[in-house]
């Protein structure tokens, strides 16, 4: 236990309501107005919104519950405890590596706090491209605004670290437009540990803010529940059909749980959400669900640096560049945007390429280190359609994102800018993160040996934080999943609220664009419900 | 890496013995978890040094320690998907012939252990590349996931939080 103040002691001991099944000794029914499935940042917005107005809310979420008492700074730890598959969650063919949350909060108790409203190109798009003819910058303007006085997103006005500075002095030398991060932190020490969870509670992550309040208001938390499938009743849901698990996280227990709702909210996230409706054998007359699942995809570029960059601590992202989104057509070859990732060694570990003796030296100039990443744009250009989202045998998801030749065109591109910039910003060495790639010492070095690298999966490196679409919003019921407001086409007191709703990428870190359209959607469905 | 019998044939390397091999695996009725043996703790200490360079005393034991672990948190597919791995990797036949180490695994010298990391790691298919990544991030988690590694790659907690965590 940490010796730091915990906000989740004080409200457990004043009586919230929070179940941890788990412990279940017998099947649970529960009867409410909104059940709502997931607890991440769409679940966290609908919940504080729709319990503040006196509805009954239930909250069912897979993952456990851990505060900042427990939030040790330790990846080890943290891993198995918040996120997905330890964090090591995988494409079907294994190319690409997903991190996801999956405890209370859902990916913001272990987010990196950057915050960007959705760029005025995406939403364009979706008006030019998707019929969305009501997503415009003046219609989300005041729940932007609304998301940001909730969760303190304000301008970072401390320097950045050492690893976001390299960022900022590669663009200043090449002449690249870049900018400072806002951030969702109130109080921040500027640590760096916000992918482990936030021990000081600075970061307004729905853990500290919207859940809270929910459950002040009334709501009720069940946690270490995952939700298999919907009770469906012709074209209306009658609730959901969940099972509990283990402690461990990992097995059923055997008990099950059931909430009948008037209304059902999905926010189990992009992946999580569309498995739901896939399990349910919703109604998807026009094969749209599960498909255009977008990550941004990214590459990545180690450079080390004379001074030690100890890109561990402090604030983890601060500073990006949009350079490279803005040279192109947004639908023609895929626009990338740069930014770092924080450094720790567990996770640096797994991403860095090689082994044995060249692994170990690479680790031990770890202080040195900087990491530079491309997150590529995905779903705009024609032959961008992102990925599936099917189920294993055991019901579980599955995202199938093979990389074709537009995605692998972009990052080989990505690695080159990078290693151009990390140069420019004084680099010792260059190191694009890809197996068949060594230390290059100079730009034209680096340059030579990245034109040469065969683009493939298992070779070429490529994570992604950003998962996004497969319960497409659209004009009309033959292009998506939901309507504007999250509605679903077929079931009318179904409502997605998250990130699988986006009909192409966001283009820029997703949370702000989930927290303004969750504020959105849960609104009208509140005024819906009155 | 799902080892199906339809990907082991598509790798298109040992025909017959592949085929027995697989008609084999598919017999092995799927697990509800990994469920750990000595074996695989003895694979995992033999791989440990080749993939992560000279470790000290106790080292190759934590590793395998925490690898197991780690395994035993993921879910149960993907566990499923592991214990094929592993199984494959204990057949002394697909050992000899897919990763070329003619010695069991705790005898296998160095050379043939680093042979076997190279060859599956820039192997053509993918299937046999995936499985060294998986292994490759198994055990650099195991690894640099504790506090025994830290000193030797000089990273520590911040200063700010010593008395507080
Ligand atoms: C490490 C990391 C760093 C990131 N950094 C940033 C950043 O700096 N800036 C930014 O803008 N974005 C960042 N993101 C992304 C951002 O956090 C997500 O886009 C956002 O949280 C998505 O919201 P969501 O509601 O769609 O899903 P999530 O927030 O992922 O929530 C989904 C929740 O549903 C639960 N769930 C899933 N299935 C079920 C089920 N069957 N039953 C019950 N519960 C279920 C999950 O456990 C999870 O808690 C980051 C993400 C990660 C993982
Ligand atoms: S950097 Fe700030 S927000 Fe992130 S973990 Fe540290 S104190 Fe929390």
């Amino acid at each position: 236990m940490s010796k730091l103040p915990d906000p989740w002691q004080a409200g457990l001991a004043a009586g919230w309501q929070v179940t941890d099944a788990s412990r279940l000794a017998q099947d649970l029914q529960l009867e409410c107005d909104v059940a709502i499935v997931g607890t991440g940042a769409g679940g966290g917005m609908a919940a504080e919104l729709l319990a503040q107005a006196g509805l009954r809310v239930v909250m069912l979420e897979e993952g456990a519950l851990h505060s900042s008492g427990s939030f040790r700074l330790n990846e080890a730890e943290a891993y198995p405890q918040l996120y997905q598959e330890s964090a090591n969650r995988q494409t079907a063919d294994k190319g690409i590596t997903i991190l996801q949350g999956r405890t209370v909060g859902g990916s913001t108790t272990v987010n990196w706090t950057s915050s960007f409203r959705t760029p005025a190109g995406t939403l364009g798009w979706w008006r030019r491209a998707h019929g969305l003819q009501n997503m415009s910058e003046e219609s989300m303007q005041p729940w932007f605004e609304r998301a940001e006085a909730r969760l303190g997103i304000a301008p970072w006005e401390t320097d950045p670290n050492a690893n976001n500075a390299v960022l900022a002095r590669g663009c200043e030398a090449l002449g690249l437009s870049h900018g400072r991060m806002r951030r969702n932190v109130r109080g921040c020490w500027n640590l760096g540990y916000c992918g482990t969870g936030c021990a000081t509670n600075a970061k307004q992550s729905m853990l500290v803010t919207t859940i809270p309040a929910a459950l002040q208001a009334g709501a009720r938390l069940l946690t270490r529940v995952r939700v298999q499938r919907l009770l469906l009743a012709g074209d209306r849901v009658k609730g959901v059909l969940a099972e509990a698990l283990q402690a461990d996280g990992v097995r059923a227990s055997g008990r099950r749980v059931t909430v009948k709702a008037r209304q059902v909210v999905l926010s189990a996230g992009a992946i999580g959400t569309p498995a739901i409706l896939l399990r349910s054998r919703a109604p998807d007359p026009y094969r749209q669900l599960g498909k255009r699942t977008f990550l941004h995809p990214v590459v990545l570029s180690g450079a080390l640096f004379p001074q030690r960059i100890e890109g561990y601590y402090g604030a983890p992202q601060s500073v990006y560049s949009d350079h490279f989104m803005h040279v192109g057509a947004i639908d023609g070859p895929l626009g990338y945007k740069l930014e770092v990732p924080p450094i720790h060694p567990l996770i640096m570990a797994a991403t860095l390429p090689g082994n044995g003796a060249v692994h170990q030296r690479l680790m031990r100039q770890m202080p040195h280190l900087n990491v530079t990443l491309a997150l590529l744009r995905d779903g705009f250009h024609p032959e961008s359609v992102g990925g599936q989202v099917r189920l294993r045998d055991d019901g579980s998801p599955l995202l199938d994102y093979p990389l074709g030749a537009v995605e692998w065109e972009a990052a080989r591109r990505a690695l080159l800018s990078m290693a151009e910039l990390q140069f420019a910003a004084g680099a010792r060495a260059v190191l694009p993160v890809h197996e068949d790639a060594g230390l290059a010492r100079s730009w034209r070095e680096a340059r030579q040996m990245i034109a040469a690298l065969p683009m493939q999966i298992m070779r070429t490196r490529v994570v992604s934080a950003h998962v996004m679409g497969g319960a497409a919003m659209a004009a009309d019921e033959r292009r998506g999943v939901v309507d504007g407001d999250g509605r679903h086409w077929q079931l009318r007191n179904l409502t997605v609220i998250d990130g699988s709703l986006f009909p192409t990428s966001i283009g820029a870190n997703p949370q702000l664009s989930v927290y303004g359209f969750a504020l959105r959607q849960a609104e009208a469905l509140r005024q819906r419900m009155a | 890496m799902t080892l199906s019998r339809r990907q082991l044939l598509q790798t298109g390397l040992l025909g017959g013995l592949t085929l027995a091999l697989a008609g084999r695996l598919a017999e092995v009725p799927a697990a509800p978890g990994f469920a750990a043996n000595v074996a695989d703790r003895q694979l995992i200490m033999a791989l440990a040094p080749g993939m992560l360079g000279p470790l000290p005393a106790g080292g190759a034991a934590q590793v395998a320690g925490n690898v197991l672990k780690a395994i035993d948190g993921l879910p149960l597919a993907v566990q499923a998907e592991l214990r094929q791995l592993f199984d494959l990797l204990h057949n002394p036949l697909a050992r000899r012939l897919l990763a070329g180490v003619a010695a069991p695994w705790p005898e296998a010298g160095e050379q043939a252990i680093n042979a076997f990391l190279q060859r599956w790691r820039y192997s053509r298919f993918s299937l046999l590349r995936s499985a060294y990544q998986a292994l490759h991030c198994l055990l650099g988690a195991g690894w640099y996931g504790a506090a025994a590694s830290w000193p030797a790659i000089d990273y520590r907690l911040p200063a700010m939080m010593k008395g507080l965590l």
